[in-house]
């Protein structure tokens, strides 16, 4: 598989490598807590935005919400905002890298830095007040 | 080298099917059977249960594919069926957006659908392979009417933002040049004698003969300009009659620009089994099938019924449920038996009592993220100017794609295009937007292909797979290695409770592997229930 792999994702990269820039959104008077995505796609493959809070705008707060608050359907996506999960950063990284339940890994789609930015991010933001940094280094080792 | 579990698990799909086009047919083929993507499927014809045990109750949770095709066939064999269902309406994935229908995603943001009557998108599945033998049995036996779904149009566009300045190329252009020039490569090696380690002098002869008429090549083996090659690729001005002018040849790409622009890639479509012709899709909506299932049985499906809780003991079932808009007191459903058709993003966030094999893989299958657009225009620009009739182009633009309708082909007015499908990182990206946001990037990205998008545009929607209450995804993507832990787990019988929908199949995210799955699982519940009564 790795022979394929190798095959399909430099090419997956070369076709869709549109860096689009978006115009900045018009908010509708009665939305929610506003969404405010970073501006640009990027490559198909990779994420390639590098700190947190773009990151957070680019992916989390589509299920998670702008507000981190979570989402409630059929079943529910849980919150961020509060989240006691969050005391341990190892936990949070370890679901961004391998995913959870429904939740599709993203270890293919970020690098080691780009993990940690979004968790320290969110267990910085959102209600969330945890001092320790999670470092790139030690995203690795939970690959 | 970091450590990479699944380097294709996550997105797989769109790597196989739009992007991964290059590594070649059988290649192709080999990987994703492997992937158990590539199975054709297994249906037997019409499910026979007879001796069902009077009394029997089974109760259904979900009214999709899955659902309805479990219902129909229990209740025409006797058993006494009740069928819960979360959302205001039947069918689940297999839905169709009209004019006058609302949407609301997770999030809040609500959307109506404001096409014109006779105009829809499907925002979940659209076509249907002529190997999909049971949503094809399904649809005669309903009565449901199909018309041809155009996978592959050579009029469509291939397109690269950064190739031949941005502009579209028509497909038959692509396709007829990459042939041509690889044909005069290997003629060239063949007589340079670069290959006669390889072949006979009977077999080069052979190839040589057969590469010039698959190359559309000249005498000298030369792929050029010439009435052959417009007869292949089309002309720069058509053919006409009388004292009309002459039509002018068309001029081949050049191989370096050809290569550069990668589109050649996108030309797996015709040799990828699940989108071989013919395809079909239902003549008003792919949601007709679905419908017809329901019309069935529609007094035994309760909607707007949020399962809570599901529970089982050596005697039956119990399921509960709340009014899944206005919430309030709980209610109860108890059954002798129990089909969850629930995806399992939903189930695994449910409490439900089952062996702990079953549970874990409840909770391992990771649902991918792709979204939809229904973009509707004042006038059919694509045919009327373009002369596109149904088919799909392709883009590097996030959209990914533009699928023009099959329906009502050459008869003017209004039509709706499908404005994107999009997998992958730039699925995330447009999820974490609103609807108005997507829709205004879809219409921006559409004009760099038809520049008639800004006048002509009217109204839109969009599905973004992640954001919809109901699934919390489009399919349950599998990795190689949860499949093979967690797959036959998930398919037992366990107690009085089973599983069934494409999250339960060989063919995920196709409505046949929904329609299997349900037939399968009933099929051995049957055999079961008659065992033990």
């Amino acid at each position: 598989m790795a022979t394929l792999h190798d095959t399909l994702l430099p090419l997956c990269r070369k076709l869709i490598g549109a860096l689009a820039l978006f115009a900045p959104a018009v908010m509708a008077a009665d939305e929610p807590p506003p969404f405010s995505p970073p501006g640009s796609f990027t490559d198909l493959g990779h994420f390639a935005h590098e700190d947190g809070a773009t990151l957070f705008r680019a992916i989390c707060q589509g299920c998670h919400m702008a507000d981190a608050k979570g989402a409630v359907g059929a079943g529910y996506y849980p919150a961020l905002a509060g989240n006691q999960k969050l005391a341990s950063a190892t936990y949070p990284a370890l679901v961004v890298l391998k995913g959870r339940h429904g939740m599709p890994p993203f270890g293919d789609y970020l690098t080691d830095a780009q993990v940690a930015e979004v968790v320290n991010y969110v267990r910085s933001h959102f209600g969330n007040q945890y001092p320790d940094a999670l470092t790139q280094a030690e995203v690795a080792k939970l690959r | 080298m970091r450590h990479v579990q699944n380097p294709l698990s996550i997105s797989r799909r769109d790597l196989l099917r739009k992007i991964g086009f290059s590594a070649g047919a059988a290649m192709m083929y080999q990987a994703m059977s492997t992937l158990g993507f590539a199975r054709e499927s297994d249906y037997g014809g019409p499910i026979e249960l007879s001796g069902a045990p009077k009394g029997t109750s089974i109760l259904i949770l979900g009214a999709g594919m899955a659902g309805l095709v479990a219902a129909y066939e229990l209740r025409r064999a006797g058993y006494d069926v009740k069928v819960l269902e979360y959302n205001h309406r039947a069918g689940g994935r297999s839905w169709t957006l009209r004019g006058g229908d609302e949407y609301t995603e997770l999030g809040g943001h609500k959307q109506k659908c404001e096409f014109d009557p006779g105009l829809y998108v499907n925002p979940g599945p659209w076509r249907i392979p002529y190997h999909h033998h049971g949503m094809l049995d399904y649809a005669r036996r309903l009565k449901v009417p199909l018309e041809a779904f155009n996978q592959v149009n050579f009029n469509a566009y291939l397109h690269s933002s950064k190739d031949f300045g941005g502009k579209p190329q028509r497909y038959r252009h692509i396709y007829a040049d990459y042939h041509g020039h690889i044909a005069e490569l290997l003629s060239k090696a063949v007589n340079k004698g670069q290959l006669d380690a390889e072949l006979t002098t009977e077999d080069k002869e052979r190839l040589l003969e057969s590469l010039r008429t698959f190359g559309v090549l000249d005498k000298d083996y030369r792929y050029v300009k010439s009435f052959a090659t417009s007869e292949s690729r089309g002309y720069d001005s058509e053919r006409g009659a009388g004292l009309m002018p002459p039509p002018q040849l068309s001029t081949p790409i050049a191989r370096d620009a050809l290569l550069k622009s990668g589109l050649a890639n996108y030309m797996v479509t015709p040799f990828d089994y699940d989108l071989t012709p013919s395809m079909f899709q239902p003549v008003g909506g792919m949601d007709r099938i679905a419908m017809a299932l329901y019309n069935d049985v529609a007094p035994l499906v309760e909607l707007d019924a949020k399962v809570t809780a599901i529970d089982q003991d050596e005697r039956g079932v119990g399921v509960t449920y709340v009014d899944a808009h206005r919430g309030g007191e709980a209610k109860h459903a108890r059954a002798d038996w129990c089909l969850c058709t629930i995806p399992l993003s939903i189930l695994s966030e449910i409490p439900v009592k089952v062996g702990e094999p079953m549970l874990a893989a409840i909770q391992s299958a990771p649902y991918e993220a792709s979204v939809k657009f229904g973009l509707q225009f004042k006038r059919r620009f694509w045919e009327e100017d373009e002369r596109i009739y149904g088919g799909i182009s392709f883009t590097d633009l996030p959209i990914q794609m533009i699928g023009y309708p099959m329906a009502g082909m050459n008869q003017g007015g209004k039509g709706v295009l499908l404005g994107g499908y999009v997998w992958g990182t730039n699925a995330y990206e447009f999820n974490a937007m609103t609807p108005e946001q997507r829709i205004r990037k879809a219409v921006e990205s559409g004009a760099k292909i038809h520049p008639q998008y800004p006048a002509e545009f009217e109204n839109g929607v969009v599905v973004s797979w992640h954001r919809s209450p109901f699934t919390q995804g489009c399919f349950a993507n599998w990795s190689d290695a949860a499949r093979e832990k967690h797959y036959q787990n998930l398919c037992q019988i366990d107690g009085r409770i089973a599983l069934a929908g494409e999250h339960a199949s060989r063919l995920p995210a196709w409505q046949e592997g929904a329609v299997l799955s349900s037939l399968d699982t009933i099929g051995r519940m049957h055999k079961k229930i008659v065992a033990t009564a």
